[in-house]
């Protein structure tokens, strides 16, 4: 352990390998989690990313590549892994015959908690957690997202400087969902390190520092939201004008100014034009102007997530990766990866990560 | 889920060095997170009251039953019966809560809570380890149900309170010992019903194949041998000699030997299989 250096990356993986059987679940898939961000890893079903977060909590063995937690290697020291880890998953993992104040209680026992600690904790974390009426309740008896609350609530009784959250809010509704959000703020506030999984654009968007988007058990790109959005898209200038008999003497403006061709959509007296730069609109919009075009709304939109993963991976975020395992959009991203990784371990350069998957991007 | 922040009595890790945490689990550890796990399946025995059938209604009808169906044949009443019955349905009920052991086991790991226990800086050994010593409450409700029976049916145990007393605390002991037969059956077959499908293979072989309800000389010669060095044989036989006689005799050093054996054999096989899943 001496020879660790002191790291500012609650979480390091370099070329990590996962196959069942046949099936390539994870295929070298790099990752750099800084102290205190959320980084979200984003990827349809079957993507890996549930198992790639299992590797990293020591609940998987790692079939080839290295992964660190605070520096601490997980092959090797798993136990003190795990002290550096609270873990969240899919399925709420609570014991369903028991209360919601006996899990915490039981948990926070075998955490090193005497009696009284281990109640006064479940305690705090049931009202934290808006549960203390159910407190006395079986499991059986609670809602989705009360097990999901409790099972995150089990995660903080060590108030651990690292929370993996697979698919935190997969199966909730929208209320319970903008809650769960809310709970991820607070830990981060706390000064809490998050690993987060989702298949939810829209939730990476909301929560996430930095995302890498996975397909295929592969990193595809990786970058802040707005990067990844300025990687494939481009912004739109949206127009609706007062008179729509001048939406073709509108867009030869455009055309003329910009070189770009304008899209009209007459019904909604509507222009719809692609920008290199958003500041472009400026140009658009003073043409018209001198022209003594009327124009009655402008919007300029930026490319959505959604847009951004098909453009990624050429499909979207709901297809089923695991029946059709090779898709030629990813052929060569693997190929690099796997090289790196199964023919020696110990090369692997820790910090391609960061800058390969960004090249990956075309 | 309120964003009120109260007061946290747990300092936040965040600045936590990882060099300054322990690599291993202390035995101290060990110890009190395997009472926490017996603590957690004594509250699951009383939520799931049909844990206990198998340890109450079973002695109750089986003692009844095999002493009105077998005492005439066996021993010519009941009465002459019950003393060689009494601790061989002991024998029988308490593998039979040992086979509730090893079911019980696998249907845990089955579990979403276990994926926690995984995960959890804990001793690899005490999600096994808990149940198996909070069974010890059932093999004891089990031997002390089948002598109240059997009182009740006119046993008078010769041995008195001391020696019935003694019996109770070597069934349980010999409860945990076997256990490890089915606790192993647990953590390397596929599904419960795979494990209850292994357990009876090998519980009514080691019940019938003893002299848990005949006398071993009336048997043909292979099934003597086998009767001879069967563990169960030796665990009835000192229960015999301790309730009926209030002896501590040769008998029960070959059951506590045998319960060492099976435990010596059982025990390494099931704590690597059951690490092999944490």
């Amino acid at each position: 352990m001496t020879t660790i250096p002191t790291t500012d990356l609650a979480v390091s993986a370099a070329g990590l390998v996962k196959t069942f059987g046949d099936l390539r679940a994870v295929d070298g898939i790099d990752l750099e989690v800084r102290r205190g961000e959320v980084f979200g890893v984003l990827g349809p079903n079957g993507a890996g990313k549930t198992t790639t977060m299992q590797m990293l909590a020591t609940l998987l063995p790692i079939d080839a590549g290295e992964a660190r937690i605070f520096g601490v290697d997980v092959r090797r020291e798993p136990h003190v892994v795990r002290q550096l880890l609270g873990v969240t998953g899919q399925y709420a993992s609570v014991d369903e015959l028991l209360t919601a104040t006996e899990n915490l209680v039981l948990f926070g026992r075998l955490l090193g908690l005497d009696r009284a600690r281990a109640r006064s904790t479940a305690a705090r974390l049931l009202e934290q957690f808006g549960l203390q009426e159910a407190a006395s309740k079986p499991i059986k008896q609670f809602s989705g997202g009360m097990r999901r609350r409790l099972d995150l609530a089990a995660s903080l009784i060590t108030r651990p400087p690292l929370i993996f959250l697979d698919e935190p809010t997969t199966g909730l509704d929208p209320r319970t969902r903008g809650q769960m959000w809310e709970t991820i703020r607070e830990l981060v506030a706390d000064g809490c390190t998050v690993l987060l999984t989702t298949q939810y654009l829209d939730e990476a968007d909301q929560l996430a520092d930095r995302i890498a988007v996975v397909d295929r058990g592969a990193i595809v790109a990786q970058g802040t939201s707005d990067e990844l959005k300025a990687s494939v898209g481009r912004s739109t200038l949206q127009l609706t004008l007062v008179e729509p008999e001048r939406l073709a003497e509108a867009a030869q403006v455009v055309h003329r100014v910009l070189g770009e061709d304008a899209v009209p959509t007459p019904e909604a007296r509507r222009l719809n034009i692609p920008l290199e730069r958003s500041d472009q609109a400026v140009d658009v919009l003073v043409a018209l102007r001198e022209l003594g075009v009327a124009i009655d709304s402008v919007t300029v939109q930026k490319p959505s997530l959604d847009e951004v993963f098909m453009a990624l991976t050429g499909h979207d975020t709901q297809a089923d990766t695991q029946a059709d395992t090779q898709a030629d959009t990813q052929a060569d991203t693997q190929a690099d990866t796997q090289q790196g990784t199964t023919t020696d371990l110990d090369d692997t350069p820790a910090d391609a990560a960061a800058d390969a998957p960004m090249e990956a991007l075309r | 889920m309120s964003t009120t922040t109260t007061t946290p009595t747990t300092p936040a890790r965040a600045t936590l060095d990882p060099s300054t945490l322990p690599r291993h689990v202390s035995v101290a550890d060990t110890v009190t997170q395997t009472m926490t796990m017996a603590w957690r399946a004594t509250l699951k025995m009383r939520r799931n009251f049909e844990q206990f059938f198998d340890v109450t209604i079973q002695p109750l009808l089986f003692t009844a039953m095999f002493a009105g169906i077998f005492g005439g044949a066996i021993a010519g009443s009941v009465e002459d019966y019950l003393p060689l019955l009494i601790p061989g349905l002991i024998g029988q009920t308490v593998l039979t809560a040992c086979v509730a052991t090893g079911t019980q086991l696998r249907e845990d790991m089955d579990k979403g809570v276990f994926d926690r226990f995984k995960v959890l800086p804990i001793s690899r050994i005490a999600p096994l380890a808990g149940p198996m010593v909070a069974d010890m409450i059932r093999y004891a409700i089990a031997a002390t149900l089948t002598f109240a029976t059997g009182i009740a049916l006119g046993y008078r145990p010769g041995g008195g309170v001391l020696g019935v007393a003694a019996a109770i605390a070597l069934a349980i002991v010999a409860g945990w010992s076997l256990a490890w037969i089915f606790t192993w059956f647990g953590t390397v077959g596929s599904s419960a019903q795979a494990v209850q499908g292994y357990s009876l293979m090998v519980m009514f072989p080691l019940t019938f194949l003893s002299n848990a309800f005949v006398p071993v000389e009336t048997l043909p010669r292979w099934l003597e041998a086998f009767t001879r060095v069967n563990p169960v044989s030796h665990i009835v036989s000192a229960l015999r000699d301790l309730a009926n006689e209030g002896a501590v005799t040769a008998e029960v050093g070959w059951a506590l030997l045998g319960c060492l054996a099976v435990i010596a054999i059982f025990a390494p096989l099931s704590v690597r299989g059951f690490t092999r899943k944490m």
